[in-house]
């Protein structure tokens, strides 16, 4: 069984239709890209996954569960975790606070223990913090632990955002144009780290980009989306050679 | 600031030679510094003050006599100079090594130890000080209350990026709440008649009743959380706001208890002890909560909330819990606040008093354990000792926080982490 599976999903913002009869199928540790033109509705179909809309039509099964109408943290402590385009840290807080942060559902100790202070809340931050240190250790950021984000240059901000994902212990793992703004340098750093999490963890990874190059290397599958239609699904070469995504790209009439 | 940048080098040179000489003291030596100098002025303040040309010993540090007759001041500095700031320097110099070994010796401890030990040194230097005067006394457990008040609207204000505006509302809630508990059951009185239990059970169920306060005020939160927290945005403010006026009229047209009038004959239960206790525990658990991932998950609220939410965290239990938490506080607060006192009446749960609170928070510093004792200290001082100005002093404390606002946007002390363990511990290489 799929462990992520869409089925029929339409969106509506009042009366546009953003989003029209989607359907995807992730298997455990697959790769998979969505690729598409601006204004395609991309980051649509992440935020109507991830519960921060509600699909008009359609379910969305995760792991065997019915997601549609769950709040985004419940989704999210499912174990479906995500970044995004514009990367939304938390301008006050450090490396490490954010990396502990994303374990808020992990944390039993509840508002007694916050409150009193009680040995299960020590214990319970001391154990989040080791696991917080380790994978910024494994994003090679460790040093960076007590520094407050905004101070940190991009490509160290994109890796706290992958760790602070990572550690909501996510089965899949959503990425939102993770190479927006990035030089080249950083862009092979950005793809070394998404393989490596991919084989350490054994996530399965929904990518949304822009740079083909980008998710033609990474991805199994892909999916080409415009005006919130899927035109194309195929393997890399498939959509490469495809001539409605070629269209949607490069407009109709190539010049020579 | 101006000055600081006109000559670098010899503000440089000061501040080294400052820190140099007190960079080895702990904070234990300066507590027993300030228990020493608290104790000589009890013993030979009065002569020492009619040496110097005062007619009593200064109350405030003698900032109120200062505005009132200017000749005074040489005297003035005399005094605080010779019973303050030299007893309290030559003490937390000379005890500082002593100081330093038992302050690493406690901190092996647990930290509670620790921390009590110097909470109760901090006592007894309340307890002499406020002993040579009523009027210091009052203005020290009013001080309490105001950093109890300024930590709780932290909370909302600072932690959690809201704009609150019903603190003055909640503290009515508790005092209302707490007086009908204590003049309801330990007293006789015209408004609920013959009391029904023995005045002596009194003192021992006074918690119970302040913490009936706190309830009261925490649901009156609940009230305002949930229209307000389903979205971001002003609508806090507005309906918080609201809410200070609902609360203030429904007092003001309730007959049973006092209406306008108010209530009186609270019984004398708030004393310092009372008070600092109290103080001293909301302190502790807020700042237990501000420090815990549960609650800095306020910050992530306020910072991103849609990233909070796909990190797993709860904002609307996150926000509700926050809020009714520092409700709680604020309730507490004017729980005391009624038996400090022993009157209340609805007219000061209003604007003026939002404004003071507001006031302390931004002053003090966002987000900041540190900044709220700093504001509600500075501010209620700062309020006493002006108090000769009248209507002038309304015109200075906001010029203050104007200034504060054009060059510490956060206010003082924003964004600092209460760290016992760096406060307490010895200081020595």
């Amino acid at each position: 069984m799929a462990l992520l599976e869409v089925k029929n999903m339409t969106h509506y913002f009042g009366g546009l239709r953003a989003v029209n009869d989607y359907n995807l199928q992730i298997e455990p540790g697959q790769i998979r890209g969505l690729i598409g033109p601006n204004g395609a509705g991309k980051t649509t179909i992440f935020n109507l996954i991830t519960g921060i809309y509600t699909p008009s039509e359609g379910s969305i099964t995760f792991d065997g569960k019915n997601i549609v109408g769950l709040f985004p943290h419940q989704v999210a402590s499912l174990g479906l975790g995500r970044t995004f385009q514009d990367l939304r840290l938390w301008r006050h807080m450090t490396v490490l606070e954010h990396v502990m942060m994303a374990r808020y559902s992990k944390l039993d100790y509840g508002f007694v223990g916050a409150f009193f202070g009680t040995r299960k809340r020590y214990q319970q931050e001391e154990a989040c913090r080791q696991m917080a240190m380790d994978l910024l250790k494994m994003l090679e950021i460790e040093h960076l632990a007590d520094q407050v984000v905004i101070n940190l240059p991009y490509g160290a901000q994109r890796r706290v955002e992958m760790a602070r994902a990572l550690a909501t212990e996510p089965k899949i793992l959503f990425l939102d144009e993770p190479t927006v703004g990035m030089t080249p340098e950083e862009l092979s750093q950005i793809m070394e780290v998404i393989r490596q999490v991919h084989r350490q963890f054994g996530l399965a990874i929904f990518l949304i980009e822009h740079r083909l190059k980008f998710v033609m290397e990474l991805c199994e599958v892909i999916q080409t989306l415009v005006f919130g239609e899927v035109i194309a699904e195929g393997t890399p070469e498939e959509i490469q050679n495809n001539p409605k995504v070629i269209e949607a790209y490069l407009g109709e009439e190539r010049v020579e | 600031m101006a000055n600081a940048s006109a000559n670098p080098s010899a503000a440089r040179g000061l501040r080294a030679r400052l820190s140099g000489l007190t960079s080895r003291i702990p904070l234990l030596a300066w507590l027993l510094g300030a228990l020493v100098a608290a104790g000589l002025e009890q013993w030979v303040g009065i002569d020492v003050a009619w040496g110097v040309g005062l007619p009593k010993i200064p109350v405030l540090f003698g900032l109120v006599t200062m505005l009132k007759s200017p000749v005074l001041i040489p005297g003035i500095l005399a005094y605080v100079l010779s019973i303050y700031l030299i007893p309290l320097f030559l003490v937390a110099r000379i005890t500082a090594p002593l100081a330093n070994k038992v302050a690493a010796w406690l901190l092996e401890k647990p930290l509670v130890i620790s921390l009590m030990v110097h909470l109760l040194i901090i006592f007894g230097i309340m307890h002499i000080w406020s002993d040579i005067s009523d009027y210091r006394n009052l203005t020290v457990r009013l001080t309490l209350i105001a950093v109890m008040m300024t930590l709780s609207l932290n909370v909302i204000n600072g932690y959690m990026g809201e704009f609150s505006c019903s603190h003055p509302g909640f503290m009515a809630l508790g005092a209302y709440v707490t007086s009908i508990f204590t003049v309801g059951l330990f007293v006789t009185d015209k408004l609920f008649g013959q009391a029904i239990l023995p005045a002596w059970l009194g003192p021992w169920l006074f918690p119970v009743a302040l913490i009936c306060g706190g309830f009261a005020a925490a649901i009156g939160a609940l009230a305002i959380a949930i229209p307000s927290f389903r979205t971001r945005g002003d609508y806090l403010a507005i309906i918080s706001l609201a809410f200070m006026f609902i609360v203030k009229s429904v007092i003001e047209n309730s007959e049973f208890v006092g209406g306008p009038r108010g209530l009186s004959s609270q019984p004398d239960y708030a004393d310092l002890t009372t008070v600092f206790v109290v103080a001293a525990i909301c302190l502790w658990m807020i700042n237990n909560f501000v420090t815990s991932i549960l609650g800095k998950a306020t910050n992530a609220v306020r910072d991103d909330e849609t990233a909070a939410e796909a990190m797993t965290v709860n904002t609307r239990r996150t926000k509700m819990v926050a809020f009714m938490f520092a409700a709680f506080w604020a309730g507490v607060a004017g729980g005391l606040f009624a038996h400090v006192l022993r009157y209340v009446n609805p007219g000061t749960f209003g604007l003026q008093k939002l404004a003071e609170v507001l006031a302390m928070v931004y002053f003090g510093g966002l987000n900041s354990v540190y900044g709220s004792i700093v504001g509600a200290v500075g501010i209620s001082l700062l309020g006493e000792a002006l108090r000769p100005l009248e209507i002038l002093k309304w015109i200075i404390i906001p010029l203050l926080l104007i200034l504060v606002m054009i060059y510490r946007p956060t206010g003082l002390v924003a964004f600092k982490e209460f760290d016992m363990r760096r406060i307490l511990r010895p200081k020595q290489d």
